[in-house]
């Protein structure tokens, strides 16, 4: 399977701090990766590195390589906005902006220049019916997102990532605030959603790794342990570490 | 960390222990039976199997709670996996025990009818490979559950050569054709017990064994 992200000998500090060291890896198209890890390992601070979030911290410094379709993302002539359409996020907390439903799927397609009511009403329906919420807001669309429940939320969530159509969807512990029937459903578009994105989640919910993801990476104090595939991972373990955090012998 | 979880895999161990003593001690006494044609001894055989049974029971229940409360992994998951496994196999090497003591009753003096030399050797392999398993996984030796199973091979040729017998002991002596029938049943019974021992060996190696290239 094809790599759509390449990640090279990464250090990133914060400060005189070293969150990542020499991470290395390989991303494959429309698959499903799971970062796992005690916290304060990098996982997220990992996570974030691939739409470049971490530049909007002053005292981040960056080493190193991570190419998205073979181009390098740290490029000083890459264009952050362009990269986070392609590369869109979830995050924790459900965050929709106070806005109705509508309005909150056709905010990117809107700031990336899209006026016409006919395409933007085409992407709101998609975006939710990708999302697995269209049919329980359709009836809604002109009311406020915020009137909608935790589960629901972080599907409009995905529904707006989904809206500028992008290549990568990362998530960071994108059910832990939801109930266990929520979860299930966001768990369940991510298997759906993979057929057309590639998706990488941050999880502290290591059945959650364990359902959802071909490949697992597992961090340690901004070392990147192990990496491969969620199904070794889970019964055959190649590093004493990584079997020590999963069976629940620390972290 | 965990400290309830090594606690109830520690307790799962030690009823996996008593169930492996409890078996073995059931098909020695079983053959010593069958050797001196004792009826009372194989009735006591036949009454014992309801501990292993309730052993079995037992096991099985501490595997099922562990899988639910504390969804195991890697090689927790492989030893409560292997553990369900093998009181599959002790429990049916119980039954053997049994049904070998149902024919004791069945027979009563017909081993006299029979050499029965090849029996003993063949059921002296066959205690020495159930203690060689349960021993290696309590050391949690991998070589010797390795050994272990090599010697299955043995019991399997002594097995023909018993059938060989038998049936000669048939076309001999027409009249002793029941007799044979019940003592062929027994070698089925020894070679069968066997067979259930390199599994439970087999398991032992799955538990233990980190390199997924062995998973058959």
């Amino acid at each position: 399977m094809e790599n759509i992200i390449e990640v090279r000998n990464l250090n990133l500090y914060y400060g005189d701090h070293q969150a990542l060291k020499n991470i290395n890896m390989d991303i494959k198209k429309n698959s499903i990766t799971a970062f796992i890890g005690p916290s304060g390992c990098g996982k997220s601070t990992f996570l974030r590195t691939l739409n470049r979030m971490n530049d909007l911290i002053d005292s981040v410094r960056i080493e190193g390589s991570i190419k998205i379709d073979g181009k390098e993302i740290y490029d000083k002539n890459t264009d952050t906005i362009s990269l986070r359409k392609k590369v869109g996020m979830v995050f924790q907390q459900p965050n929709p902006f106070p806005m109705s439903i509508y309005d909150n799927i056709a905010y990117g397609p809107r700031v990336h220049g899209i006026k016409d009511k006919k395409t933007l009403d085409k992407i709101v329906e998609d975006s939710l019916k990708q999302a697995a919420i269209y049919d329980e807001v359709k009836d809604v669309l002109k009311k406020s997102a915020l009137g909608l429940s935790g589960g629901q939320q972080q599907r409009i969530c995905i529904a707006r990532a989904l809206a500028v159509q992008p290549e990568i969807l990362l998530m960071d512990e994108p059910t832990s605030a939801l109930d266990p029937i929520s979860t299930l459903k966001i768990e369940e578009l991510m298997e759906q959603l993979k057929q057309k994105y590639t998706v990488v989640v941050v999880t502290h919910n290591m059945q959650q790794a364990a359902r959802v993801s071909d490949d697992t990476a597992f961090f340690l104090v901004g070392d990147l342990v192990e990496f491969g595939s969620t199904k070794q991972m889970f019964s055959y373990p190649k590093d004493k570490r990584t079997e020590d955090y999963i069976t629940g012998r620390f972290g | 960390m965990r400290s309830k979880f090594d606690e109830q895999l520690k307790q799962l161990h030690i009823d996996l222990l008593d169930m492996a003593y409890l078996i073995q001690d059931a098909i020695q006494n079983a053959m010593i039976y069958f050797f001196e044609a004792d009826i009372n001894g194989a009735k006591k055989i036949i009454k014992n199997d309801e501990n292993v049974n309730h052993y079995q029971k037992k096991i099985e229940n501490i595997c099922f709670n562990l899988l639910i409360q504390q969804q195991p992994v890697a090689k927790d998951l492989r030893t409560i996996t292997a553990a369900l496994k093998m009181v599959t196999d002790m429990e049916r090497i119980g039954d053997h025990a049994s049904d070998i003591s149902e024919l004791v009753i069945d027979m009563k003096d017909c081993p006299i009818l029979f050499n029965v030399d090849r029996f003993k050797e063949m059921y002296s392999n066959v205690v020495s490979m159930l203690i060689q398993s349960i021993n290696a996984y309590v050391n949690k030796d991998i070589q010797m559950a390795k050994e272990c199973i090599k010697e299955d091979d043995e019991i399997d040729l002594l097995f023909d050569k018993n059938k060989e017998d038998l049936i000669q002991l048939i076309h001999e002596n027409p009249e002793k054709g029941r007799a044979a029938v019940d003592l062929l049943m027994v070698n089925k019974y020894l070679e069968r017990i066997g067979d259930h021992v390199t599994n439970i060996a087999e398991w032992v190696i799955y538990s233990l064994d980190n390199n997924p290239v062995n998973e058959q």
